[in-house]
């Protein structure tokens, strides 16, 4: 066992203890540690994009030559959006606004509409190619009927009668199928936090693994 | 009853103290549980372990922040460690959003001592972080280049040996989205449905569900799925004769597999709990109905 000299494993550490002190109740250690987290957490953001992008790619090539002058137009339609602080020019972040709106949604619209519809639909279809093993044919099968009964637990334009009532039943038993893995994934993911963080204080703070 | 009673209203800091004891026991005292890999973590394997130095760079994104690192830092180590063994040109890129580049530092500082021999801008390259999402995902497709201009240390592209003839996504053979967010589904879009590029991902547990569709589908190369998924990574780099380093997330799989058998029981009994409480009120109620 060989306890950290470092003095920033023992605040790491420290932290750590702070922030887990709330499983027990809510304490004034806590909310220390909560809003140095949050103080550094966008005060880290704020820096890393001051000396990322805006020395490098916007102060820089404007203030110092060649002068790049075209760079001006982009900053100044992105200086508008700072008219919503202001009552009498609030009108101004219409204009980046709807740069921002017409760019992103032609750029998204068939993109999304191909990799997360289109794709995703094909992969469902049931081609001979999905026919090759028992194994795959009833897992081409599974995913074939709980896309089509899922589909149709979600559709409200018809009673749930002549055979809607019982899909859809059988769609909410993939439904909650789903909910449960998505439930233990979920788990997983916090114990792994909880692994992770025991890890540190184990090996790095107290040096006994 | 009066046992269920009181299991149901248990104070739920016994259960964070049970959580607890279970994860710290298996750390102290590991067992090692055998960790087999899955399919979606052996394609994306040998995905990498195929390439060779003239198919192009191996570009791993770091996606996350220091609260998911556990999960994702020792995949990020592993796809590193794998590339470089094996000599693939790799770029490590600090991620789409400006919290992330110090998780890319982070796996660099280790990559540079566990690899002396390897040189930065020759046999690897770090690239920062640059604003705009899915506009530089768009913009690697265009021109690598223009849209970093230097690498992480201000070394400009042109003097990255590495780099030459790296001009877009022709160049790269996987994009490998190390992610705690939903930035796979922008490599996806704006890169594989775009422009082609193989994407491979390591995603947090709470991701893997949804993600699932996209390996089905075969938009995915590979994938690896939490902790779990590191593991078996890890597994596959000690099987085939690959520095695997210390594998913290095999380490963890033991933590892991007990604090689940924990929650499983806890379920299970809560479930029992709360039928046969449920049935002891009604035959109370029909007795005090009948009196």
């Amino acid at each position: 066992m060989s306890i950290s000299t470092s003095i920033w494993v023992w605040i790491a550490a420290l932290l750590t203890l702070m922030i887990y002190s709330f499983l027990y109740k809510e304490n004034p250690f806590y909310r220390l540690a909560e809003h140095i987290f949050m103080g550094l957490s966008i005060g880290y953001s704020v820096v890393i994009l001051w000396y990322n992008y805006i020395l490098p790619r916007i102060y820089e090539p404007l203030f110092f030559p060649p002068h790049q002058w075209s760079l001006i137009f982009p900053i100044l339609i992105g200086m508008m959006t700072f008219g919503i602080f202001s009552e009498k020019y609030n009108w101004l972040i219409k204009y980046p606004l709807a740069v921002y709106v017409a760019g992103y949604a032609g750029v998204q619209i068939p993109l999304q509409l191909q990799t997360m519809i289109l794709r995703q639909a094909e992969a469902s279809f049931l081609t001979p190619d999905k026919f090759t093993s028992l194994f795959s044919s009833f897992n081409a099968l599974l995913i074939f009927a709980g896309l089509v009964t899922t589909l149709i637990y979600f559709y409200f334009s018809a009673k749930r009668e002549h055979g809607l009532g019982g899909a859809s039943q059988v769609g909410i038993i993939f439904i909650m199928i789903a909910f449960g893995a998505a439930f233990g994934y979920t788990v997983m993911a916090r114990i792994s936090l909880l692994i992770g963080r025991m890890q540190f204080l184990i090996q790095d703070w107290l040096g006994i693994m | 009853m009066k046992f269920w009673q009181r299991f149901l209203n248990l104070d739920r800091k016994w259960i964070f103290l049970g959580i607890g004891l279970v994860v710290i026991i298996p750390l102290l005292f590991p067992l090692r549980l055998p960790v087999k890999p899955s399919k979606p973590v052996i394609d994306l394997f040998n995905r990498i372990d195929t390439l060779g130095v003239d198919n192009g760079v191996v570009w791993v994104v770091t996606d996350f922040d220091p609260g998911t690192m556990p999960e994702l830092m020792p995949m990020t180590m592993s796809v590193l460690r794998h590339c470089l063994t094996k000599g693939t040109p790799v770029v490590l890129h600090g991620g789409l959003w400006p919290a992330y580049i110090g998780m890319a530092k982070m796996a660099m500082d280790n990559i540079a001592v566990e690899f002396p021999d390897k040189k930065i801008g020759e046999d690897y390259v770090f690239l920062g972080y640059i604003p705009g999402v899915t506009a530089v995902i768009l913009a690697i497709g265009i021109d690598i280049e223009t849209t970093f201009g230097t690498d992480y240390y201000g070394v400009p592209y042109d003097s990255l040996p590495m780099m030459e003839g790296v001009k877009n996504y022709e160049d790269i053979s996987i994009i490998v989205d190390i992610s705690g967010t939903r930035s796979p589904e922008y490599w996806l879009m704006y890169g594989q449905q775009r422009y082609g590029v193989d994407v491979g991902v390591g995603c947090t547990a709470v991701s893997t569900p949804s993600y699932y569709t996209f390996l089905q589908s075969g938009q995915f190369v590979g994938m690896m799925g939490g902790l779990k998924g590191a593991a078996e990574y890890e597994e596959l780099m000690e099987r085939y004769g690959y520095p695997a380093g210390r594998r913290p997330a095999t380490i963890g799989m033991d933590a892991q597999s007990f604090g689940h058998l924990l929650i499983v029981v806890l379920v299970i009994l809560g479930n029992i709990g709360y039928f046969i409480v449920r049935r002891g009120e009604r035959k109370v109620g029909i007795e005090r109905r009948k009196e």
